[in-house]
């Protein structure tokens, strides 16, 4: 397409934050917080995407969603690009997100990560400390961790001791 | 085909060109000993997590709860992820045109570089969680101490590999605390599997010309520069586990030269078979 018809980036992000996340379809790539960059370079779209998790299954199926949609809005020449730093955490996940999550059945991530405080944070967990999950059905904090693990690499599994519903946390590093 | 050249007059240079142009590959400059020493070194760092991955990978659908099975799989997902990036980074710096792939599914035994801690079989359940924590309180510490390595490809995988192995502590931990102060039984079991382990953990910390030139030129640290921190964290670990430390004697050691375990053989014929068989199948 000539250069006076590229679409502006900030149409381009609009239309991103159409494409949602495939795992969780509930919220989308820029609510998750993974679209780094989008810009211009020449004729060519360059769209800078950050993994969540390094083992992530869904990367190559977020890759490709972001090429179907763009597509589909008449980008012909398209760059996807890959940047691990800076890393990224939950924290990257958008207010909007979190809403998003918490009215989908997710409880959203607490603040700050495994990484910043390895045995003080899992000392202060095993003193009942202050990490509190609210269950995203009925808003209790009476929730107990089942597994740090869940049903996607991003999640752990909890379960709320009031309205006994099991739920998934997205967890946080 | 091109007519034979006079041989009376060889035009070198035109044969070269021709040679070149006939090869279809770009000319890569051969490495030099500095980067032989980062390919090696980085082997050393994706075998472990591709091996240890493939381990854990072998529990899933054996888990002991369906929470457990989960968490381990999820944790051989973070590990081969994290494998990717270090194998990736080997085939480019190497730049002879293999890819992660090709280092994962066409070495033989001989050419892995993984520490022998992580080959070993899972056993019970006990020894496949010993084995986790032992390994991931040595693999946080190394992943700390990337963050600030002179190559700032290696310091970007290492700060989003920190954070999800620094996860994998804390479960590991927290589970050798409740087995090992849980039941007669649960106690048995994990201090049986941190003495069968124990004599393995030494490798973790040996120091050699690789791990040095890596050391000179800033792109990592000294593996016995990790033994204060990984000591402390076992100490504490451990005590709250009531797990007695077994003495320091005797250390298995060879994984990061190539010398293995026989188990090492019986983890590739079943991880490499298809492209042994198959030879470049896709999906």
């Amino acid at each position: 397409m000539p250069a006076t018809a590229l679409p502006r980036t900030d149409l381009i992000w609009d239309w991103l934050s159409q494409v949602p996340d495939p795992e969780i379809p509930v919220i989308s790539l820029t609510d998750l917080g993974i679209i780094r960059d989008v810009q211009w370079r020449g004729d060519t779209l360059v769209v800078t995407v950050t993994p969540t998790y390094s083992g992530c299954p869904a990367t190559g199926i977020i890759n490709l969603d972001i090429e179907t949609a763009l597509r589909s809005h008449g980008i012909e020449k398209l760059e996807l690009k890959r940047q691990l730093a800076p890393a990224w955490t939950t924290d990257w996940i958008t207010a909007e997100g979190r809403d998003k999550l918490r009215a989908y059945g997710i409880a959203p991530p607490v603040d700050g990560t495994a990484a910043d405080g390895v045995l003080a944070g899992r000392v202060s967990r095993l003193m009942g400390g202050n990490l509190t999950i609210q269950c995203p059905r009925c808003g209790s904090t009476h929730t107990q961790k089942v597994s740090q693990f869940g049903s996607t690499p991003c999640k752990a599994s909890w379960r709320c001791a009031d309205c006994l519903e099991p739920f998934d946390y997205f967890k946080c590093i | 085909m091109p007519s034979l050249p006079d041989m009376t007059t060889p035009n070198l240079t035109a044969l070269a060109g021709q040679a070149l142009a006939d090869s279809g590959h770009v000319q890569v400059p051969a490495p030099d000993a500095g980067q032989d020493a980062l390919v090696e070194w980085l082997q050393r760092m994706g075998d472990n997590g591709l091996i240890l991955g493939h381990r854990l990978s072998e529990w899933c659908g054996h888990g002991p709860a369906l929470e457990e099975d989960i968490a381990i799989a999820n944790q051989a997902l973070d590990l081969i992820g994290q494998c990717r990036l270090w194998l990736g980074l080997a085939a480019e710096v190497e730049g002879r045109g293999r890819d992660a792939d090709a280092f994962a599914y066409l070495r033989d035994a001989g050419a892995f570089r993984n520490l022998l801690l992580v080959e070993l079989p899972n056993g019970d359940f006990g020894v496949t969680l010993m084995r986790q924590f032992l390994f991931d309180a040595f693999h946080v510490e190394l992943l700390r101490a990337l963050k600030a390595s002179s190559d700032s490809r290696i310091a970007d995988i290492a700060a989003k590999a920190e954070k999800e192995v620094a996860y994998h502590l804390e479960r590991s931990a927290d589970l050798v605390i409740r087995l090992g102060d849980g039941t007669d039984e649960s106690h048995r079991r994990m201090q049986d599997a941190l003495n069968r382990l124990w004599s393995y953990t030494g490798e973790m910390f040996l120091d050699d010309a690789v791990d040095q030139a890596m050391a000179d030129s800033g792109i990592a640290p000294l593996p016995s520069s990790l033994k204060d921190a990984w000591d402390r964290t076992v100490a504490a670990v451990l005590d709250e586990a009531t797990l007695a430390r077994p003495a320091d004697g005797w250390h298995h050691k060879g994984g990061k030269k190539g010398i293995h375990t026989e188990h090492l053989g019986y983890i590739l014929a079943e991880m490499q078979f298809l492209q042994r068989a198959y030879p470049g199948a896709r999906w």
